[in-house]
């Protein structure tokens, strides 16, 4: 396994692991726009996530579905996808070479998430883990309980005769939110693409789903008088809230917090550890300290949300 | 202390000032008269004298979560705020109590000063084991002094007039001078008549910066005009046979200037003028710089007095002969400060004649050969008002100075600029290279600044702690206000109040200013 110019490449098995430019053969962790790019000619992606990956490469590419758990011959290397618990559809990549094993985590959270397959743990020799969230201060709350204060924040905003603007990651955390939503509240809408459906005259205050670019546009304010709030792990720390004059911040990450990537990687039991995107210089610090080897992967591109 | 965690999350969740007000009246009327007096202390940022040092704060919360001491700075770049980082990174709390804020302040916090470093590590400990985390980020926060929530004071003396059914105006001049935080002075604060404090001035009338075209005021008949004066606004009373000299930052200020403190003893019982301090030589204002060595000194010696000599530009009467004369017409008010006895370092602002607007333009040009920053405009037979006013009061400054930088180091912001690299030094050409030039923190949009944020960090060359020096590209049109030379700045100049007016995506980093073009403003 080798970093190239155009991503992180397995020679014996002759593909790609989420290239940011097109290859012949690509294995995709999950269908977010920071690891899955179009333009390459052949895809390999979970069962759960083929519709996803599919918006993103369009009806002309070829994509290989497999189910999770099932072993596939790549050239020489034996390549299996596992739940990561990321987003719907999102894996891990496991790779057997002469008796070598090597796991990327792509993206992924222990929490319980009713969208998607729960995070499973791979035993591997090396293991490549994302640490976008690699700070002891990152820690998230149960999400039942960040739920319920958005439910708190929406019914108030109901009482107030004021919409609820929600912003949030339209692939994967907004069905996620969805599935959790306690429906009695109030009437729901999902923006997921754009444009973005107008607000009709004499609709009731609701809560809107939308994602995070549409903060503070035209678009959002004509859901006057609006409180408006963001779901992510940023929402932990108050100046990322206030930053984005946001009224409100819900903590409530689809990405492992910091004692979640520690009990991951322990039950890897791998020798080696790659670290990317987010915070890797101080997991890879903290993971030498612990015993282990640990290497800083960079990666060309970070998904902000 | 939840309920004042509880508001202290309320006033940082909306930017809406209603919203704002209203959490504070929701606190100030259920919370206890001790509770209320405390809360009021800390929300117009009064605070107690540093207890501790944030660096033992740091190492007995490093222990207590069980982390190495480098993972803690790692955390407080990507926090910015230092009570936060802490609150974030201690571990979660067993069992939180919910004891009242004046206990907390009183019992748990002032006793800290006395105590030696183990007792109040063992102090710390216990109490923040106590808390939840919003009571952990309210706690660190009293206890590191750096309490400021985006609150102004006109909005807490709103909330207290709301909650007391009073005029703010009233509430206002209650809450200047020196008080106590106390069950007392709350009954006091909210009382219908309260006994008064001979030292109290009077809360400040403040200027809107002109933004539309002058004509718009009507006839220029209907203003008086005075210079804008660089200084330190202040308040000179003469009461009961004291005199108080205070500053709009509501201190007391009287000894740092004894002429002026002399000119007040020379006044007659109950007066009350507002004014400037300046730093005067020969009928004409020094650098403010100057005035700056002077305010640093602790004591004051025969040469800094005779090199910086200071008056008091008298602007306003507010109180004379012991009556509230605010709302007597300008005019009125004017004609009576005339008639003030003066003394040497007391100086009457000189009204600016003209007889149209144009006139009154070119005048302006001569602001910095006069050493001022433009015009104060006021509204003839308008009163003397509280706080920052639209309408009455206009400062109509001279265009600020502006040079072409280049950006060259580049830091993480604070507070609600954490996690970005808002914070940036310039540098202009001095030969082939580039000399650090100025500071500045503020004139970009969000946008921009997430964009500079970006280019910072696909551009570094150097880290140097949270500093990073970066490929110098990015062109910046600066603006400022003043500018001398100092011997301090590596560029030998320093300059007053630098903000970034634009980014000139248009000019490449060889066409920024050089130094010497600057040297030319001087
Ligand atoms: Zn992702």
């Amino acid at each position: 396994m080798e970093l190239r110019p155009n991503g992180l490449y397995c020679a014996p098995g002759d593909f790609y692991i989420d290239p940011w430019e097109p290859v012949e053969r690509a294995v995709i962790t999950h269908a977010h726009p920071d690891r899955a790019h179009p333009g390459s000619r052949a895809y390999l992606t979970a069962r759960a996530g083929e519709s996803l990956l599919r918006a993103v490469v369009g009806p002309e590419a070829l994509v290989e579905a497999a189910e999770y758990g099932h072993s596939l011959k790549l050239g020489g290397a034996a390549v299996s996808l596992h739940p990561a618990g990321h987003i719907p559809g999102s894996a891990q990549v496991r790779v057997e070479y002469d008796g070598e094993v090597w796991v990327v985590s792509g993206d992924y959270k222990l929490e319980p998430d009713p969208t998607c397959a729960p995070f499973e743990p791979v035993r591997c020799h090396t293991f490549l883990t994302e640490a976008t969230y690699g700070l002891p201060i990152f820690r998230w709350p149960p999400p039942a309980e960040t739920m319920a204060s958005t439910h708190a924040w929406w019914r108030a905003n109901q009482e107030a005769g004021k919409n609820s603007l929600l912003y949030a990651n339209p692939v994967g955390k907004m069905q996620r939110i969805v599935a959790m939503l306690d429906r009695s509240i109030g009437p729901v809408e999902q923006v997921t693409g754009l444009p973005a459906p107008e607000r009709q005259a004499g609709d009731l205050p609701r809560l809107v789903l939308a994602p995070p670019s549409l903060h503070n546009t035209p678009w959002s304010r004509q859901f006057a008088p609006a409180s408006t709030a963001l779901a992510a792990g940023w929402m932990r720390i108050r100046g990322t809230r206030r930053r984005r004059a946001l009224d409100r911040g819900f903590v409530l990450s689809d990405h492992a917090d910091w004692p979640s990537l520690l009990r991951a990687i322990d039950a890897t039991g791998a020798e080696t550890v790659g670290v990317t995107h987010g915070f890797r210089g101080p997991l890879v610090r903290w993971l030498e300290e612990h015993g282990r080897r640990a290497v800083a992967v960079d990666a060309r591109f970070e998904s902000d949300l | 202390m939840k309920a004042f965690a509880e508001l202290y999350a309320a006033l940082d969740e909306t930017t809406k000032t209603n919203e704002k007000v209203a959490a504070l009246q929701r606190y100030l009327s259920a919370a206890a008269p001790e509770d209320a007096a405390w809360a009021v202390n800390f929300l117009v940022g009064r605070r107690p004298k540093r207890l501790l040092e944030s660096r033992k704060l740091a190492e007995w919360a490093i222990a207590e979560a069980g982390v190495p001491d480098w993972i803690f700075g790692e955390c407080f770049q990507a926090v910015g705020d230092f009570a936060e980082t802490i609150a974030l990174l201690l571990p979660p709390a067993a069992a939180s109590t919910n004891l009242p804020l004046h206990y907390w302040i009183e019992q748990r916090l002032l006793p800290l000063r006395e105590a030696d470093d183990e007792t109040r590590r063992a102090w710390l400990v216990s109490a923040w084991r106590e808390m939840d985390e919003g009571q952990r980020f309210a706690w660190n926060k009293l206890l590191t002094g750096e309490f400021r929530v985006g609150v102004s004071q006109n909005l807490v003396v709103r909330a207290i007039a709301e909650t007391g059914g009073l005029a703010p105006e009233v509430v206002a001049h209650r809450l200047m001078g020196d008080w106590l935080p106390t069950a007392e002075f709350w009954r006091q604060l909210l009382a219908t008549e309260a006994a008064a404090d001979i030292s109290k001035p009077y809360p400040f009338f403040l200027a809107y910066p002109l933004e539309g075209p002058v004509e718009e005021l009507g006839e220029i008949g209907a203003w008086q005009v005075e210079w804008k004066w660089d200084g330190i606004r202040a308040q000179l009373i003469r009461r009961a046979g004291h005199t108080f000299l205070w500053s709009r930052g509501e201190e007391l200020i009287t000894d740092r200037f004894p002429e002026i403190e002399a000119a007040g003893a020379a006044l007659p019982e109950g007066t009350a003028i507002d004014g400037e301090v300046l730093p005067w030589q020969g009928g004409a204002p020094l650098p403010f710089a100057q005035m700056q060595r002077r305010i640093g000194r602790k004591a004051l010696g025969k040469r800094i007095l005779s090199e910086v000599p200071v008056v008091l530009m008298a602007y306003d009467l507010l109180e004379w002969e012991g009556r509230d004369i605010r709302e007597r017409p300008l005019e009125w008010r004017r004609a009576q400060l005339e008639s003030v006895p003066r003394d040497a370092a007391l100086v009457l602002s000189p009204a600016v004649e003209a007889g149209s607007w144009e006139e009154l333009r070119r005048l302006r040009e001569e602001s910095r050969a006069r050493k001022v920053e433009g015009f104060m405009l006021k509204r003839r037979g308008s009163p003397y008002r509280v706080g920052r006013r639209r309408g009455d009061w206009w400062k109509w400054k001279i265009q600020p100075y502006s040079v072409d930088a280049v950006l060259i180091y580049a830091q993480p912001g604070n507070g609600r600029r954490a996690s970005l690299f808002t914070d940036y030094t310039f540098g202009v050409w001095d030969g082939g290279k580039l000399v650090p030039f100025a500071k500045a923190y503020s004139g970009l949009s969000d946008e921009e600044i997430r964009e500079v944020d970006a280019f910072v960090r696909r551009n570094t060359l150097e880290r140097h702690g949270p500093v990073r020096m970066v490929k110098p590209e990015l062109v910046f049109e600066l603006a400022f206000e003043g500018i001398q030379r100092s011997p301090r700045h590596r560029s030998g100049i320093a300059v007053r109040f630098p903000r970034m007016a634009r980014w000139r995506r248009d000019k490449k980093p060889e066409e920024a200013d050089s130094i010497d073009t600057i040297r030319g403003l001087l």
